[in-house]
């Protein structure tokens, strides 16, 4: 199967008009000591049928959330993606279509962007938004990177109890530029903040908190913005979306770059990615910060329209100055977040998140009433929690998938000292039958 | 007249959700210290499901696609994207699976990363693939990353401080190669659009860490030197870095690996088909030689008899450069397109897009300066010199081909030809839409001699007219405010 149109008589007009006899001669500056002289060594073509039963099958071979009840998280969640996120991304007019480069005929996707920065603004109470990031991970490392531009200080300060996937990407980036990357300890699941107070120096760029965290925590974000700002360092805050419908967003406390990793706003699973990268900022940083951004002006007729803006930091102009190297984005995957968030809408977004409270914490005083099991921490929790379990948590999750069920996420191969431990989210999808059910089936595990 | 924004049509008490009962015994405030919880709700939009609905399929229509029409953005392989690849990438099985699922649960995701990694290497030449990155520019910089790892492996880390980059480099190469910490130096191009060797010569010592190609060029033009070109980078000690973003030009021809590059990244939302999405998410699957094996991110999907399973236990692995594994559904399209078209149709997806875009650039020659005039490959770049005199410049072009219902071509690059246009038809594109085109450049050309006020005030059939960008660039205005009561 292939998708050229191209009959052999147009083939012929064409070279005729080229004027060379064969396709073979358009190819002579090619050296031949180079050119591949065999076919390539790759399985026959498949007809579109063939195709369809073969991805079919290997899809097949994956054990989904569809068919099992889930109570994994960690960074990515199962919560509902309505139809109409579904039905709007899947318009060939927006995904079929390039970077809006020729605004005029990218109103669409442009307006999209300026929807969706003023929703992230809304959302984490913060000035500037933009276009999108690859994930939370890489949000991360951009954060890191614009807080060592703005302050001109080489130090980051992270706490360990951000995402490992978060702190090892950073440590990837911060590698090659120099950057000395900090990690902060943390206590009863929270953030050590008072260590902060120890390490933080006037060469620190920037402190780095996640609430709730990896662990699910709660963090005193307010006391580790005023401990950062005390040095004059940037308060750098990675928030799950979803949890801003009912916790204090950074803007309310002290954050100067909000970052995160969106995948809860309509965004499938789907195996890691793609994924949403989110950042927002505080205004006097906007010049500093990567990525695309739409802006809101007017043609020569005085009518509304948006446009790709604050281009001379991006890398086609600015090159090796430029504030980051990404170019594409995430821009379908943003506009799946613009839907989500006007499909839940002021009410919505808050309703959400209160299930998700709610099924959370109901699920950990069950899980903590059977012998043997306890939460870990005490800290103020959202919809994720660590238990401490009886056995060693993979034994356990391996028996529950026995009954359907996707346990939580063993953390040893995390953090060795806590190999004990199994962290556990819980989204608005789950119901009180199924939470009782994962009970009854751990009492029979142990 | 004014589209509105979502948030002008919102109305208290409006609404689009659904979402199950609390069914479990409701704990209140209880839960959640007040310092935790937030004051001031959200002013997300307050719109019912159908306003919101028309809403965004009314945006829709002011946006335009590949399934709108031809789409000739030079470097952005604006291909058609099989209808097939979207509906397999949607099944329940590729999409409701969570990265931390025991790999036994998942083995059909990993599979199909195997063979996609297996596949890229044999298209291009190559000993393991990370498909980590998630779009191009992010492929640049961990290939980068890892060249770095290499020379810091062989102790020459703090000696090798340059990555060269020619002139004619896509933006992205001096911007990964300056957030991988290297400084960047410029090489010439010569007259035939290839890279200077003379010039190449001199820049190239042992403080090189890369070059860093993309072969075919920005200018479409293959550089014919590449063999010597990765023999004075390599004797100097220093590895070839190859862009992927001109592979649509060489699949099945001829392979990186073999013209001496050391890593590449694919634009797999390029040469494999993979939808743009208005700008992402793309997926920038890079593969390597296996002198740099050892460097790439983690994990890396590896086969053990008949497991599959996720590798984290590389010691000289560089890290990870992007949560869990990459952009897996953009993988399961680029791979759905390799395998539906095999050998044979990846050489024809090559040959006959530099058939396409050779056919446009003689017909074309007569109307528009061409710098460079000789045999190009899956794209072409001409210049609007013969239209400056009546004042019309490219930008001018760009926005008449809008009213004529055609994607502009990409404008002002590379850098290095004055007004440039890159034009890039694909291979999808029949001889008819070709055709269209080219009468719609000649008639511009004709228009341009004529009435070039028209074109100076183009596009005149499109929801907005040319919009004022300096405005938005001096008082940004980058999220809406409502109007004050």
């Amino acid at each position: 199967m292939d998708y050229v149109p191209h009959t052999s008589e147009d083939r012929s007009e064409m070279l005729k008009t080229i004027g060379v006899s064969s396709i073979d001669e358009l190819f002579s500056d090619v050296p031949s000591e180079v050119k591949l002289d065999r076919k390539l060594n790759l399985p026959p073509a498949m007809s579109e049928f063939e195709l369809m039963k073969y991805m079919s099958e290997l899809a097949g071979k994956n054990a989904t959330t569809d068919c099992m009840v889930s109570f994994l998280g960690a960074g990515v969640y199962d919560h509902y993606v309505p139809s109409v996120v579904k039905h709007i991304i899947s318009r060939s007019e927006f995904y079929t279509s390039y970077t809006p480069y020729q605004a005029e005929i990218s109103q669409g996707m442009l307006q999209s962007i300026f929807e969706y920065q003023t929703l992230m603004c809304e959302l984490t109470a913060m000035d500037i938004s933009n276009a999108s990031l690859y994930d939370g991970a890489t949000g991360i490392a951009e954060a890191a990177m614009m807080s060592s531009r703005v302050t001109r200080r080489q130090e980051v300060i992270i706490s360990r109890a951000v995402h490992p996937d978060y702190r090892r990407t950073l440590k990837t980036y911060a590698h090659n530029l120099e950057l000395n990357v900090i990690e902060v300890p943390f206590e009863d699941g929270a953030t050590d903040i008072e260590a902060i107070r120890d390490l933080i120096s006037d060469k620190t760029a920037c402190v780095i908190l996640q609430s709730p965290n990896f662990f699910g925590c709660i963090e005193n974000m307010a006391l580790a913005a005023e401990v950062a700002h005390e040095k004059k360092a940037l308060f750098v805050a990675c928030v799950e979306p979803i949890s801003l419908g009912i916790l204090t967003p950074p803007g309310e406390y002290g954050a100067d770059i909000a970052v995160g990793e969106g995948q809860g706003l309509g965004i499938p699973m789907g195996f890691g990615g793609p994924h949403l990268g989110f950042l927002t900022c505080r205004k006097e940083h906007m010049r500093q910060m990567p990525g695309r951004v739409a802006g809101e002006t007017h043609d020569d007729e005085g009518r509304r329209g948006y446009l790709l803006t604050l281009q001379a930091r991006e890398q086609h102009i600015r090159r090796d100055r430029a504030t980051s190297n990404i170019c594409s984005n995430q821009a379908l995957c943003a506009l799946a977040a613009t839907v989500y968030l006007s499909w839940l809408g002021k009410q919505g977004v808050k309703e959400v998140a209160e299930l998700c409270l709610e099924k959370a914490h109901y699920a950990c005083e069950r899980l903590s009433s059977l012998p043997g099991f306890e939460r870990k921490y005490s800290a103020p929790f959202f919809n994720e929690f660590v238990m401490k379990t009886p056995v060693k948590p993979e034994e356990i999750c391996e028996g529950l998938v026995k009954a359907n069920i996707l346990g939580g996420l063993p953390l040893g191969r995390f953090y060795s000292d806590l190999s004990d431990s199994m962290l556990m989210a819980v989204t608005e999808k789950r119901t009180k039958e199924e939470i009782d059910t994962l009970c009854r089936a751990l009492e029979g595990l142990v | 007249m004014t589209m509105p924004l979502i948030f002008e049509k919102s109305k208290p008490g409006r609404k689009a959700y659904s979402l199950p009962e609390l069914d479990v015994p409701k704990k209140g405030p209880d839960l959640l210290p007040d310092w935790a919880r937030r004051k001031q709700p959200a002013s997300l939009p307050e719109v019912s499901e159908v306003d919101l609905v028309r809403h965004y399929t009314e945006l829709s229509r002011r946006n335009f696609g590949v399934d709108q029409g031809f789409y000739p953005l030079g470097s952005c392989t604006m291909k058609y994207n099989p209808k097939v690849n979207e509906d397999i990438a949607a099944l329940s099985g590729f999409n409701s699976i969570h990265p931390y699922q025991p790999e036994e649960l998942v083995q059909g995701a990993l599979e199909l990363m195997y063979e996609f990694g297996r596949d890229l290497c044999e298209i291009s030449g190559m000993y393991e693939a990370s498909l980590q990155p998630a779009a191009g520019a992010h492929g640049e910089l961990t290939g980068l990353m890892l060249i770095r790892a290499y020379h810091e492996s062989r102790g020459e880390g703090k000696q090798r401080t340059k990555v060269i980059v020619p002139d004619s480099a896509h933006g992205t190469n001096p911007a990964s190669a300056a957030f991988c910490g290297y400084q960047v130096v410029e090489v010439k191009s010569n007259e035939r659009g290839g890279v200077d060797l003379n010039s190449l010569r001199e820049v190239v010592s042992r403080d090189v860490a890369a070059l860093m190609l993309t072969n075919p060029n920005t200018l479409g033009l293959f550089d014919e030197n590449v063999v010597e070109i990765a023999k004075i980078v390599h004797d100097a000690g220093g590895l070839l870095y190859y862009d992927g973003a001109n592979m649509n030009a060489i699949v099945g021809i001829v392979r990186p690996g073999d013209m001496g590059f050391d890593v590449l990244h694919y634009n797999v939302h390029k040469t494999f088909s993979t939808p743009h999405g208005g700008g992402g998410p793309g997926c920038g699957a890079i593969a390597v030689k296996e002198i740099l094996a050892p460097f790439l991110p983690v994990p890396v999907v590896e086969k053990q008899g008949d497991l599959y399973t996720l590798d984290y236990d590389r010691p000289q692995s560089i890290g990870s450069v992007k949560g869990f594994y990459g952009n897996f559904n953009v993988m399961v399209k680029g791979f759905a397109y390799i395998r539906s078209l095999g050998a044979e149709g990846l050489r024809k997806v090559a040959e006959t897009a530099v058939l396409n875009a050779n056919y446009i650039m003689r017909r074309l020659k007569e109307y528009y300066h061409l710098p460079y005039d000789r045999h190009c490959k899956h794209e072409f770049v001409i210049d609007a010199s013969h239209q400056l005199k009546y004042g019309v410049h490219t930008n001018d072009i760009a926005k008449a081909l809008l009213d004529l219902g055609f994607h502009a071509p990409t404008v002002y690059f590379p850098l290095i030809v004055r007004e440039a246009m890159m034009i890039e038809p694909t291979e999808t594109e029949s001889k008819e839409t070709l055709d269209a085109f080219i009468e719609a450049m000649i008639k511009i050309a004709e228009l341009s001699k004529t009435s070039a006020e028209k074109l100076q005030t183009a596009p005149h059939n499109t929801v907005v007219g040319r919009l004022d960008d300096v405005t938005a660039a001096r008082r940004p205005v980058l999220s809406w405010t409502p109007p004050e009561e």
